[in-house]
């Protein structure tokens, strides 16, 4: 037919290159990482960098809860405590929970539909690079004149006045600016790539239907990201230019409203914070099943409460300005919005019930901590419900009650649900079981620590304890409760800190996975661990929902199950994944370009931070370098495959 | 989306031509992609159109209140000009679409023509606009002049950067071309540059619209 025929007729005489714009073909050894276009290995670095993004907002948050441990605490400066607690949210959002979503759906999305890579390798590669830049560009501020220190919310105009006001010193509030954008950038495209992906590569008989409920919440919060990420972006320019031009956007004097700000924000912030959950949600959905023995308990129900969630995410936003004076009309109707999105998440947690009640369960440690994101989940959830009574809410804003909630959510729920990925994916990702002694250690330090650092804030939040403020004094009554946080939050490091050897161990002396640790149920399971690089030797294709469960097993006539016998699998099993000849199937090609395109980035961000309009004009012609040469390289080179 | 995306069956790819161009909507990646992108934009947009209006006529409050001969839009904008470049830049789309055509035809030279005007046109529009910004400033409207000049410099501003990229991608599909590496099969590429391009012109009916045409003062 037409592909390598064609190719090569269309380059009639093949240009001549030189060493420096050559084509890297290497897909081994350290140097092919820096060019791969393979998801698998850009979602491990997606991985690997979001966890140490996760280390440094966690020392971050250990620094602010040794302050705060007693009165009148003297570890850190009133200044250093706003930079920490605004790189602590910041990193935990922009440099951790969203990454760690693109790394799981990086990895998992294309094994899930049964397709070979994503629709775009190298925007997807493109989009890593972006993270990477903008986390370093963001961190590089500590050492470049002050790191961000205006919350990682930036309410304007306490951050759009201009520096020389002198109200937040620094130039912190650029490089968070400028930072978010670069960051928004690579998220729109790493949301398109995987929309593109879901919504055309699936394999032949992988209807929406038939996706496993992960697949669908990327679906969701790719939307999601798409549409969020706008209106934040403007909000950050204004603030730019107010900072830096002395434009008017927030300026009071001119007529600047405040609330233009928040609602820009809050419309991208509340959507956000699905967009973090949801991907957990995702994950919590695919253990309960295999460690219960039993389909998920009204797949159709899960999936369209997180569609529901997904819409009516757009229309909660204004419930975090409740204190702002929007007046009753606005807040009745945001807070019966809130409470009404309380529905569809609550009828998940019922359905994660009924999967668990009556299975076979074996709580093995990724069980375990789905099962702690229920629980947990659910406080966060009820909290929330509580701040959609206006009242309650106006009185809790601003007070440790709101920390306590969101950390109920998002600690609670999406960590959890992250490192219960961790260790059920982990001997996907990379052919070994990590260990179960540890990692039931693991779990209950987490447990013990979460719940004593952020249980006890709920009722500091009662007593009135503000948050974002560096000291408190004695007397209180808020002292054994902060003490108790603080041994908590070591707590949690102790946990992580057994995470990270588990890991060590595991690479070192892990024992080797097979394809099927678990006996799972979808497809990602039917090949080899880790997979190979083009994942699936023959396309599968897919007969029903939890498709490679019905291929291991089938219900007699009483509906007990019964194993089919070994090699009744239809096509795509282990087994045959070796008659394939490797080298006959086309992969995508690496490229330098996505590396070169994203170095512009961080480069026209000096440029502005500092206002040298030589370094800006470097990345500009920078960036169309690296367009131009990404616009004349083909996806796949045709006569790839041959050097390997 | 239409119930259609759902029914690919197992024979899908036996009968479904090209292997290698098969997609579950039949939309093909890349346009699939673009069209996202758009909707990405166009919040973007939105978010900033909204500003405008939300700030429009506050200055008669505020930075213009007992200023003599305040700067106000009805005193600075030249329709009949902004109207012409505006009516250029529309007719650019005219334009592309000839270029999609060519292209389509496999005519690769009236391709190039097609596209050097376009990206002509739409250096006219920007042209007019850097033109207008210089009149303005020199009239003594700059970004902290008032509200108006911070919304209306800042929003037809990021249009006009999106008009400027969308030219350098013109050009970069004209040299692809002059180079031979823009063959028929590849038009999809001339079409997908010509979705941004309607894009943006799209946008400025509306900006357009929003600052130019609804009287204020």
């Amino acid at each position: 037919m037409t592909t390598v025929e064609d190719a090569h007729a269309l380059v009639k005489a093949p240009p001549l290159r030189t060493r420096l714009t050559q084509r890297p073909r290497t897909t081994t050894g350290p140097f092919s990482w820096i060019t791969t276009v393979d998801h698998k290995k850009i979602a491990i670095m997606y991985g690997a960098l979001a966890l140490f993004f996760f280390l440094v907002g966690g020392i971050e948050a250990l620094f602010i809860r040794l302050q705060l441990a007693q009165p009148n605490g003297t570890i850190l400066s009133a200044a250093r405590y706003n930079e920490f607690f605004t790189m602590h949210g910041t990193t935990m959002v922009f440099l951790m929970g969203m990454p760690l979503a693109a790394a799981f759906g990086n990895y998992l999305v294309p094994l899930m539909i049964g397709a070979r890579d994503v629709a775009f390798p190298r925007l997807n590669m493109l989009g890593f690079w972006i993270f990477a830049f903008g986390g370093i560009f963001i961190y590089s501020s500590f050492g470049l004149g002050g790191a961000p220190n205006g919350g990682w919310f930036g309410y304007a105009p306490l951050t759009s006045t201009p520096m020389s006001a002198g109200l937040l010193p620094g130039r912190g509030v650029d490089f968070w600016c400028v930072g978010l954008i670069m960051l928004g950038i690579g998220s729109v495209a790493t949301s398109v790539n995987f929309l593109v992906t879901i919504l055309n590569m699936r394999a032949p008989g992988m209807t929406m239907m038939r996706m496993p409920v992960f697949v669908w919440m990327m679906l969701v919060i790719a939307f999601l990201t798409l549409f969020a990420m706008p209106p934040v972006t403007a909000a950050l320019i204004m603030v730019f230019m107010d900072r830096n031009f002395h434009t008017n956007f927030f300026n009071a004097a001119a007529g600047g409203d405040p609330l233009v700000y928040q609602n820009l924000f809050w419309i991208f912030g509340h959507p956000e914070v699905y967009i973090l959950i949801l991907p957990g949600m995702g994950i919590v959905s695919e253990i309960l099943p295999v460690f219960s023995r039993k389909p998920l308990f009204g797949y159709s129900i899960v999936v369209f409460s997180g569609i529901a969630i997904g819409f009516l995410g757009w229309g909660v936003w204004a419930h975090h300005m409740f204190a702002s004076g929007l007046g009753p009309i606005a807040v009745s109707a945001f807070g019966l919005s809130t409470m009404l999105i309380a529905i569809p998440t609550g009828v998940k947690i019922f359905n994660w019930l009924g999967t668990v009640w009556g299975g076979a369960v074996r709580l093995r440690t990724p069980m375990l901590f789905a099962l702690g994101f229920i629980a947990q989940f659910t406080i966060g959830g009820l909290s929330g419900v509580m701040h959609s009574i206006v009242p309650s809410d106006t009185q809790q804003t601003d007070t440790y009650f709101v920390v306590a909630h969101f950390h109920y959510v998002l600690f609670g729920g999406l960590v959890f649900a992250i490192f219960g990925g961790f260790y059920y994916w982990w001997p996907k990702f990379f052919g070994k079981m990590l260990n179960e002694q540890m990692g039931k250690l693991n779990f209950w330090l987490l447990v013990i620590g979460f719940n004593l650092t952020f249980f006890p804030m709920h009722f500091l939040g009662f007593e009135g304890q503000p948050r974002r403020t560096y000291t408190y004094p004695s007397g209180m009554g808020w002292d054994t409760m902060n003490l108790l946080a603080t041994i908590g939050a070591f707590i949690i490091a102790l946990g992580v800190l057994v995470f990270l050897v588990n890991v060590i161990f595991t690479a070192r002396r892990g024992e080797p996975a097979p394809a099927d640790p678990w006996d799972a149920r979808t497809l990602e399971w039917s090949i080899p661990s880790p997979p190979p690089e083009y994942n699936f030797a023959t396309v599968p294709i897919v007969t029903h929902l939890d498709d490679y469960w019905h291929r291991k097993y089938t219900e007699d006539d009483e509906g007990r199950l019964v194993k089919l016998p070994a090699g009744a699998a239809i096509d795509t099993d282990a087994a045959t994944e070796a008659a394939v000849d490797p080298h006959s199937i086309h992969m995508p090609s690496p490229s330098y370009w996505p590396l070169v395109f994203a170095m512009a980035l961080p480069i026209i961000g000096y440029g502005f931070v500092f206002k040298n309009w030589y370094l800006l004009a470097l990345g500009v012609v920078w960036g169309f370098f690296g367009l131009n040469g990404w616009a004349y390289e083909p996806a796949t080179e045709p006569d790839a495959g041959e050097g390997h | 989306m239409a119930q259609a995306v759902v029914t690919a069956g197992p024979g899908e790819l036996a009968h479904g031509g090209d292997p290698e161009h098969y997609t579950n909507t039949g939309v093909s990646n890349a346009k699939l992609a673009i069209w996202l992108f758009l909707s990405s934009e166009a919040l973007f947009f939105g978010a900033f159109i909204s500003t405008y209006f939300l700030y429009r006529g506050r200055d008669a409050q505020y930075l213009n209140k007992g200023v003599q001969n305040p700067l106000t839009p009805d005193r600075l904008f030249n329709i009949p000009f902004t109207s012409i470049t505006s009516f250029v830049l529309l007719m650019s789309s005219l334009t592309m679409v000839l270029a999609l055509a060519a292209i389509q035809r496999g005519d690769h030279r009236r391709l190039r023509i097609w596209l050097l005007a376009t990206a002509l046109f739409g250096l006219t529009f920007v042209g007019g606009q850097v033109f207008e910004f210089t009149e303005f400033y020199r009239h003594g409207l700059h970004l902290s002049t008032n509200m108006f000049g911070t919304t209306f410099y800042v929003l037809t501003g990021l249009h006009g950067a999106h008009v400027t990229m969308g030219i350098i991608w013109l050009l970069i599909l004209w040299g692809r071309s002059m180079g031979d590496r823009l063959p028929t099969e590849k038009h999809e590429a001339v079409e997908i540059a010509g979705l941004y391009w309607h894009f943006v012109d799209i946008v400025w009916i509306f900006i357009f619209t929003a600052v130019y045409l609804i009287p204020q003062h």
